[in-house]
């Protein structure tokens, strides 16, 4: 106990202890705040299985409608389409959890909880690190789901266990980076409503202009550019290679990050943590509900 | 010595908005300290600078001797706060909540559970204890709000408008709560728009206008301050009212003018002279012949202080306060403007 002064408790209950301070006490409020967000999701379960629809939907959509129309490493075989397309469908789906974040925070700015978090003695970043863990948790388990219904239309990953582990852990990575980028649009915008939308209408572009659905050599130059340097592309690169879904004559672009996407998603993806971490955090500290 | 709750200067500006303008508090250790005033005025601005929320832009605090401001977690080891809405999840128990916020005081969680079982049994709430907040009544979740704000028995307590919105049964109940804590020992800052409450619960009252504390000292001294008894009639035939008009003129205080209600034959004379004087009064009406359906001396309440103090009603602007929410109230007309405002005046700090 450093502190000079303390008094005899008013009604008898306990004395909020001085805390351990430093990462373990960080460590602990965040595994405390995340089991609050984790519970909520048990009670809400509808919120992760709406979340599930959108990816299946996209997961039967994009294999038979698109499929066989699409070019992809010189043929247009639905077969070969539907191994390339699921890494960009479970990349786009990961990313989808930014949108939860920013509304499950702004909702508890709007309901007065970020204030009783702030005049908790609590670690700083723990009421963010809780709600972004809980959402990696909802991530992995619609990664799971998902997987099996890859499984189902005939998506195999033909690099052996590990790498295909490798894999799904490059695109929940990605996704917990994509959750910090929800904190900070939640602590902005303060409403649900806006968080959700705020949250989603970025991705669309963001996941379409990338190699997620189709290869980036038919696209404009400039657009190529762009796809082939987006950061989501390069988990979506990785993922691909790590479950061998690359056709067998596909050449990847030139470019750095498709050359070599699983370094490139995982600097990508720390990247975008330390940044918006930072960000979130620092806007957390001065949040006005 | 400082109380357990002091503040010097408190200035705090957003955007062009000042909503705190040199604010000073001291507040003795076991009191219970009223603000008092109307929306917009400042209280809730006071509230959060002092329970480390808000860094205010001058001015300097403390709360149970440590500097709110060069300390904040060691100030957070011993407040609590309830804020104007239950800040509870609506998705946990109230069992859950109660450990969340232990677990988040650090208490370890063998404590915090035997600490919500104690404090969920005290506030009535142990048949539902296991039931999501949700399905709780407005006044159930006030109660759950300030268990909450009293997992670890905070020597210092804020209670931010607590029974905004409440139905008369609830406040009357979360009064209770509120005096038999304060008899506990605990220093109790507390705001509200209701004169009413303030009169009930606290020792001393500061009435805050504009940012600025514009009144201060007890219930008594405040209204000792505003002066004046009134006497009140209600006549019972509209006839009489003129004849009766002139009797109280007669007794007025030097230059006090009667108020006249036409519609509920109300009249209204400033008097000096206390029960003696009434009697005279009544004597003088029956005298003339006038019947009288009611009569009464009136010595002035908070909220004729607070009129004669900011030139307006307390309750004048609170229209929209009233919501669904249960009363977001203070600022709730041009808070959207001050976020907006207080975002971009921190964005500017920081170039």
């Amino acid at each position: 106990m450093t502190t000079t002064k303390t008094r005899e408790p008013a009604q008898g209950g306990p004395v909020a202890p001085s805390g351990r301070g430093g990462i373990s006490q960080s460590v602990n409020d965040s595994l405390i705040v995340a089991k609050r967000n984790l519970i909520r999701m048990l009670r809400i379960p509808e919120i992760v299985i709406f979340g599930l629809i959108q990816p299946i939907m996209f997961v039967v959509l994009f294999s038979y409608v698109f499929g066989g129309s699409i070019i992809v490493g010189g043929t247009a075989s639905a077969a070969e389409y539907r191994e390339f397309l699921m890494a960009g469908i479970f990349a786009q789906t990961v990313t989808f959890a930014t949108a939860g974040a920013g509304a499950g925070i702004a909702e508890d700015m709007h309901k007065g909880l970020i204030d009783r978090f702030r005049s908790l003695p609590m670690s700083r970043g723990a009421v963010l690190t809780g709600r972004t863990l809980a959402d990696a948790v909802q991530t992995a388990l619609t990664l799971v789901v998902l997987a099996v219904v890859a499984l189902l239309v005939g998506w195999r990953a033909h690099e052996g266990f590990l790498k295909m582990l490798a894999g799904f852990g490059l695109l929940l990575l990605l996704g917990y980076a994509f959750t910090w980028i929800g904190a900070l649009i939640g602590l902005t915008v303060r409403t649900p409503e806006a968080a959700t939308s705020g949250g989603l209408i970025w991705l669309f572009p963001l996941t379409f202009v990338s190699v997620a659905f189709v290869p980036s050599e038919n696209m404009p130059n400039f657009l190529a550019t762009i796809a082939q340097w987006n950061p989501f592309s390069a988990t979506v690169q990785a993922a691909r290679e790590l479950f061998g879904n690359l056709p067998p004559n596909y050449v990847a672009p030139d470019a750095w990050p498709m050359q070599n996407p699983v370094l490139a998603s995982v600097l990508y993806s720390l990247l975008i943590i330390v940044v918006f971490r930072t960000l979130a955090v620092r806007k957390y500290r001065r949040a006005a509900a | 010595m400082p109380g357990a709750i002091y503040a010097e200067g408190l200035v705090k500006n957003f955007g062009d908005v000042r909503a705190l303008d040199g604010v000073d508090l001291d507040v003795p250790e076991g009191t219970v300290l009223g603000l008092l005033g109307p929306n917009g005025a400042g209280k809730t601005t006071t509230v959060r600078v002092l329970t480390t929320l808000l860094t205010p832009d001058q001015g300097k605090a403390s709360v149970a001797g440590i500097d709110v401001l060069r300390h904040p977690n060691e100030v957070r080891r011993r407040i609590g706060l309830s804020g104007q809405f239950a800040a509870v999840d609506e998705y946990l128990t109230g069992r859950e909540n109660l450990q969340m916020v232990g677990q988040l005081y650090q208490l370890k969680a063998k404590d915090a559970r035997r600490r919500a079982d104690e404090l969920l049994e005290r506030f009535n709430l142990a048949d539902a204890a296991d039931r999501t907040a949700k399905t709780y009544s407005g006044g159930m979740r006030r109660r759950l709000d300030l268990a909450a704000a009293l997992v670890v028995s905070p020597p210092v307590m804020f209670m931010d408008e607590p029974t905004t919105g409440l139905d008369p049964r609830n406040r009357q109940a979360l009064w209770e709560v509120i005096q038999e804590l304060v008899a506990g020992g605990t220093t109790l800052l507390l705001t509200t728009q209701y004169l009413e409450e303030a009169d009930h619960l606290a020792d001393d009252i500061c009435v805050v206008d504009h940012g600025r504390v514009i009144a201060r000292g007890t219930s008594d001294q405040l209204k000792a301050q505003t002066g004046g008894e009134r006497v009140e009639v209600v006549v019972r035939e509209r006839e009489r009212i003129g004849t009766a008009e002139e009797l109280l003129r007669a007794h007025a205080v030097d230059g006090g003018e009667v108020a006249v209600e036409q519609h509920t034959r109300r009249l209204t004379v400033p008097v000096a002279g206390g029960a003696k004087l009434l009697a005279e009064v009544i004597r003088d009406l029956d005298g003339r012949g006038i019947e009288i359906d009611d009569i009464g001396l009136r010595r002035p309440t908070l909220d004729d202080v607070f009129i004669s103090l900011t030139g307006h009603a307390a309750e004048e602007d609170t229209a929209d306060g009233d919501d669904e929410d249960g009363g977001q109230s203070e600022n709730s007309e041009n808070s959207e403007n001050s976020k907006k405002k207080a975002g971009a005046a921190a964005k500017a700090g920081k170039k």
